[in-house]
């Protein structure tokens, strides 16, 4: 009985959020909800759980999208940790040398400027990204792997692995403040989110990114340039990484060549449970974002009921791949 | 004559689709025997169930060389000699020569490889096909027409008594096909069956001795080539008396739309000129290989000549990239719809839409829902396309509607001069003459259209003027009223 | 034949291991002019052992990217073996052919989830190892709280020293657990993969997955095949490091995947899978392992390592893909 019903909710999700992929993550995430509010009760559906999620939500949040975009043509960027990083250290080091006195329209200037630099180099990095996959038809994955070590490797040789700290209090509210309960690093990866969702599904750049990931030569013959798609699209990844690193920068209140480097791989994970396709063409911005949450909800819960952080890992690998693997257990052919 | 294969009584069911019904099929030792069909008629069912890939439904016989099996599976059907050789080839194509000939070397348990003896094989076949190469050669550096002798070899390697060949001419040119031929008589007389399965059918009648022709599943029967022609044949397979006729709107004599002057490119083509007029279809044949393809991609600013000069409305263009082609009015189809013309996998929507997106987007550069699948509406009511939901998957559809699709696509660009690369290939028989019906529409409308293809009667019957192209150059430029398939047939081979 | 001779050596000029050869000589040639250091025996074995952990694994690599395939749980799979197998050692007793023996084990045993995963429930590859890398080590830590072990047994501590001999003044060499290991792994893969019909197998099976089901090829078995040899070579890269290192840190191997993947892309295999050879593997391995050692050597500091590397990747494989292109677009015309 109980398993007839599910189905036919299954269904009507299914028709209401068009995927399948989407009805799958939304009972994954009703039913995680229902296991934590019985194993855990009230604490889990606390201010103070339901804050301390939404602020560590952001970074991957914001990495994961840039995953995400080169996913969707194709291809893969490893380098937006290495980017993140890279971007986030020059504006920790315009931040603790150029920064003239605690206020004023200086103070207030060589922030915005430090923000603009850290942007530049991340664009900067996805030109070079880019050019060298659309222009000189590297695969991606060994592009990326290149720009990912040259990145680090900038960062450590500047640095000689430091960590640079200390900054303003408005760059520490980027990670660390509210507005109206709502943690702004939150805001910042809706504000990343919304835009990107749009030009994914609503601009003539983003139905061509879908098209690329599928077919790449046909896409060309139908009149697009799609050279400069790629290469505009790998500079969207890196800026995406240049906003985590200010997210980055300002939870710690400090930067380094190496920190979350283990997001790396998490962030192929959540983009592809959020049913983003590995080889290109197709997902969706919201399918990302839930699976974010799935990620977070298990992520949280454990803490609260003491389980180590690596079993997450763990738990984590193993949705992917039952989620990986529930198209196909119904008979459908495989790719 | 003895035979090898008889087979009776052959069903096969997939769900509830009758693939095959009741079919039987006998092969003789040393016979070219054709197996035509349309689309979907049960040839590669049939095939599959010979090679062992399918069974059979219970209560059809087969029996080999007198021995009877009530089925067969990939192993028995290699072991009784029954090589196939796919439309793809099914080469390795990182692998040399030497290994995709001697490959069932590798095969069965474990060992180590012997190279030489490998290669002595390789040699050994290589030598009776009559193909020089050196055998270290990687595959993926050979010719189509030279994959297609290494396939050949690997079926003889294997020591194949019958040989089935799906499509095996389709992209060859016509100096191959004619090494082909001799090649498949050459391997009759030393006592192979050799199954051929095609779509042109006037090669079928030339190579072949008898024919089988199947229709829904169903055997309409077996002919001896010598007793039928094309139209018969094209008779039997559809079940439509089907006749070629000169089906193209009265010239209404339009002004020069695109005039090409000299064009040439290194290796490709040269000195090519030619006008196109509002309202005429001009027809463009040749072999493969001939420059026509190049050509076209010249004209959609997809391969730069090196000299020459294009004109549209009298006034010069460069062409750059396809984008300024299609700016300025130019589409093109491309012969090769499954990989260059649509995006497969992605939904019907989205490949309509794929060339007007620019033209969709409202305010702020955003394409709403609604504009989108009113576009898309419109186009599938416009051309009939039968679908189900536009969300779909294009490649959900059939050969024909899939090409509807690309003329779609490319319709919406409003083109003033459309470059069809055989826009009918991998269609039907039954679905071309709506494709043909599209193509007077858009001449009635005033589109110069200009038609690639290899097959004459297509463009003979379907264009106001001829032009006929060889080794890169154009030799004939005839209204379509003044010649024939004849005198066609012998420009193009000439 | 010496026609034939000519033709092979006009093959080998044009693929890219030739290529590799030429900037790795003319390396050694301006690094070994530039400091005497480089070109020495000592620094040559030092070389070799510490690299022997990353060229075990991209032996192990190069199979499953040949395959058409692509595995990246490989240094999880090698923090479970380690540890698990000094463990046992520690409590139980062991010698070299036990340790060896429980750590191809492990690692085989490994290997056989994740082609499950890849060809049972028809999952990419990518997908499962980006998964299994994280369900491993998840569960590796979860376990054993992430605590190191410094106690070996003094056998395994000890390693393996055969073939001394004297050089100079009071240094001796001879031939480690690591550069045996690692000399073993590359034997046995060439012979695998050319001298072998299942390594023919592998190849064409990447060239052409269809194809080879096709032509009767046992493909699930070849997949089990690939991954459990990965999972093989991961259990054996696995006590190679921890001999070397002196102890086991579960935490210190996940991270390096890339850096394996770096030195078998290097060498010239494909993505795609069908391509890639052992000698490029061996070349891709030491150009990263020259470079790195060339820039100490140099007296850079080692904090600009990366950063050459990274330059060397890239330019690289631009040039690779550069010249393909060229090759392709003259090819296109007759």
């Amino acid at each position: 009985m109980r398993n007839a019903s599910t189905l036919a909710l299954r269904g009507r999700l299914i028709r209401l959020a068009g995927s399948g992929t989407i009805a799958t993550l939304i009972l994954l995430l009703v039913a995680l909800w229902l296991v934590f509010a019985i194993t855990i009760g009230d604490r889990f559906f606390s201010v103070n759980t339901l804050q301390s999620m939404a602020f560590q939500m952001p970074e991957l949040g914001i990495l994961s999208l840039a995953m995400m975009l080169a996913l969707l043509s194709g291809g893969l960027n490893l380098s937006i940790i290495a980017t993140a990083n890279l971007s986030g250290l020059t504006i920790a080091f315009l931040l603790t040398h150029y920064i003239p006195g605690t206020q004023g329209i200086a103070w207030a200037g060589v922030q915005v400027l430090a923000i603009a630099a850290g942007f530049a180099v991340a664009a900067l990095v996805g030109l070079v990204n880019g050019f060298v996959i659309a222009y000189l038809g590297v695969s991606p994955i060994l592009a990326t792997l290149g720009t990912m070590t040259l990145c680090k490797g900038l960062a450590i040789g500047l640095t000689r692995g430091n960590v640079i700290s200390g900054f303003p209090e408005p760059i520490v509210f980027i990670g660390n403040g509210t507005v109206l309960g709502v943690p702004f690093a939150l805001i910042v990866l809706a504000l990343c989110a919304l835009p990107v969702a749009l030009m994914l599904n609503a601009t003539p750049f983003g139905a061509r990114v879908y098209m690329i990931g599928s077919n790449e030569k046909a896409t060309r013959y139908s009149g697009v340039d799609t050279r400069a798609v790629l290469l505009k699209l790998y500079v969207l990844s890196s800026l995406l990484a240049g906003v985590a690193a200010v997210v980055m920068l300002a939870r710690f209140n400090s930067a380094n060549a190496a920190y979350g480097e283990s997001y790396l791989l998490v962030t192929i994970l959540a983009a592809v449970l959020g049913g983003v396709d590995p080889f290109g063409g197709f997902g969706k911005v919201g399918g990302l974002l839930l699976a974010l949450i799935i990620l977070q909800v298990i992520s949280s819960a454990f803490n609260l009921l003491n389980l180590s952080q690596f079993l997450t890992l763990a738990i984590w690998g193993g949705i992917l791949i039952a989620v990986a693997a529930v198209p196909h257990l119904g008979g459908k052919a495989p790719r | 004559m003895t035979t090898f294969l008889e087979m009776s009584g052959i069903s096969k069911r997939f769900g509830g689709v009758h693939a095959l019904r009741d079919v039987d099929l006998t092969l003789e030792v040393g016979e070219v025997h054709c197996l035509v069909g349309e689309n979907g008629s049960g040839k590669s069912t049939l095939i599959k169930i010979i090679s062992g890939v399918e069974a059979p439904e219970p209560g059809g016989r087969i029996v080999i060389s007198g021995k009877e099996y009530p089925k067969l599976s990939p192993v028995y059907s290699t072991h009784c000699g029954i090589q196939v050789i796919y439309q793809d080839l099914s080469l390795f194509s990182n692998l040399t020569v030497v290994e995709n000939i001697a490959m069932a070397h590798h095969l069965g348990g474990v060992h180590t490889v012997n190279w030489s003896s490998m290669r002595a094989i390789a040699m050994a076949t290589m030598a009776k096909v009559g193909i020089e190469v050196d055998p270290e050669t990687k595959v993926s550096e050979l010719s189509i027409a030279g994959r297609q002798l290494v396939a050949i070899c690997r079926a003889l390697a294997a020591d194949a008594k019958l040989l089935i060949m799906d499509e095996p001419t389709a992209s060859l040119t016509r100096h191959e096909v004619n090494t082909l031929i001799k090649l498949v008589s050459d391997l009759k007389r030393s006592g192979i069956c050799v199954v051929f399965v095609s779509h042109r059918l006037d090669e079928v009648l030339e190579i072949a001795e008898r024919v089988t022709v199947l229709r829904d599943g169903a055997k309409v029967g077996t002919f001896a080539a010598a007793a039928i022609d094309g139209s018969k044949l094209s008779h039997l397979m559809t079940g439509k008396a089907f006749e070629y006729q000169k089906q193209v709107p009265d010239l209404a004599v339009g002004a020069v739309v695109l005039e090409v002057q000299g064009l040439g490119r290194d290796g490709d083509y040269d000195d090519v000129s030619l006008q196109l007029r509002a309202g005429e279809v001009v027809g463009l044949t040749g072999l493969l290989g001939s420059g026509r393809t190049e050509l076209a991609l010249s004209l959609f600013g997809m391969n730069p000549p090196d000299r020459g000069t294009m004109a549209l409305d009298g006034h010069r263009v460069v062409l750059n990239t396809n984008a300024d082609a299609i700016r300025r009015g130019i589409a093109y189809v491309s012969e090769d719809r499954l990989t260059l013309g649509l995006i497969l996998d992605q939904s019907i929507t989205s490949n309509v839409t794929l060339t007007v997106l620019e033209r969709l987007a409202g305010a702020f550069g955003l394409i709403g829902t609604r504009a989108r699948q009113s576009h898309v509406a419109r186009w599938v009511a416009e051309l009939g396309i039968k679908v189900s939901d536009p969300n779909n998957p294009v490649k959900t559809l059939s050969g024909g509607n899939q090409q509807r699709i690309v003329l779609a696509k490319w319709m919406a660009t409003n083109p003033r001069v459309l470059i069809l690369d055989s826009p009918t290939v991998g269609v039907d028989i039954r679905a071309k003459d709506g494709i043909y019906e599209i193509i007077r529409r858009l001449a009635r409308e005033g589109v110069a259209v200009l038609m690639i293809s290899d097959e004459i009667p297509e463009v003979l019957y379907h264009s106001h003027r001829v032009l006929v192209m060889r080794e890169g150059r154009l030799t004939a430029d005839v209204m379509a009223a003044d010649t024939s398939e004849d005198a066609l047939r012998q420009a193009v081979n000439a | 034949m010496p026609k034939s001779r000519f033709a092979s050596f006009g093959r080998f000029r044009r693929s890219h291991e030739f290529w590799l050869l030429i900037v790795i000589l003319v390396l050694c040639a301006s690094l070994g002019a530039a400091n005497g250091q480089f070109l020495t025996m000592q620094n040559l074995f030092d070389l070799l052992t510490s690299y022997a952990f990353v060229g075990i694994l991209a032996l192990g690599l190069l199979v499953v990217l040949i395959a058409g395939g692509i595995d990246i749980s490989f240094t999880a799979t090698a923090s479970v073996a380690q540890y698990v197998t000094l463990t046992v050692a520690n409590a139980y007793g062991a010698n070299w052919v036990c340790v060896f023996a429980i750590a191809i084990g492990i690692g085989g045993t490994l290997g056989a989830l994740n082609a499950i995963f890849i060809q049972k429930l028809r999952i990419p590859s990518i997908i499962v190892s980006v998964a299994t890398l994280n369900i491993f080590y998840g569960l590796l830590i979860f376990f054993t709280g992430g605590k190191y072990i410094y106690s070996l047994p003094d056998w395994f501590a000890t390693g393996i020293f055969w073939f001394e001999f004297d050089w100079g003044k009071d240094t001796s060499y001879g031939v480690n657990l690591q550069i045996l290991a690692l000399g073993f792994s590359f034997l046995f893969t060439w012979l695998l993969l050319n001298r072998s019909n299942i390594g023919r197998q592998i190849y064409a099976m990447g060239g052409n997955t269809d194809a080879a089901q096709r032509l009767g090829f046992h493909v699930f078995g070849l997949n089990m095949l690939v991954y459990c040899y990965m999972g093989v070579m991961a259990g054996i890269a696995s006590l190679v490091q921890a001999q070397l290192a002196q102890s086991v840190a579960p935490t210190v191997l996940v991270g390096k995947e890339l850096d394996v993947v770096a030195a078998v892309v290097l060498g010239g295999a494909s993505l795609m899978g069908g391509v890639g050879t052992v000698l490029g593997t061996f070349l891709g391995l030491a150009l990263l392992a020259i470079l790195q050692n060339g820039i100490i050597l140099l007296g850079v500091s080692s904090y600009w390592s990366p950063f050459f590397v990274g330059l060397v990747i890239l330019i690289s494989v631009s040039a690779t893909a550069w010249s393909q292109r060229e090759r392709r677009t003259r090819s296109a015309r007759p």
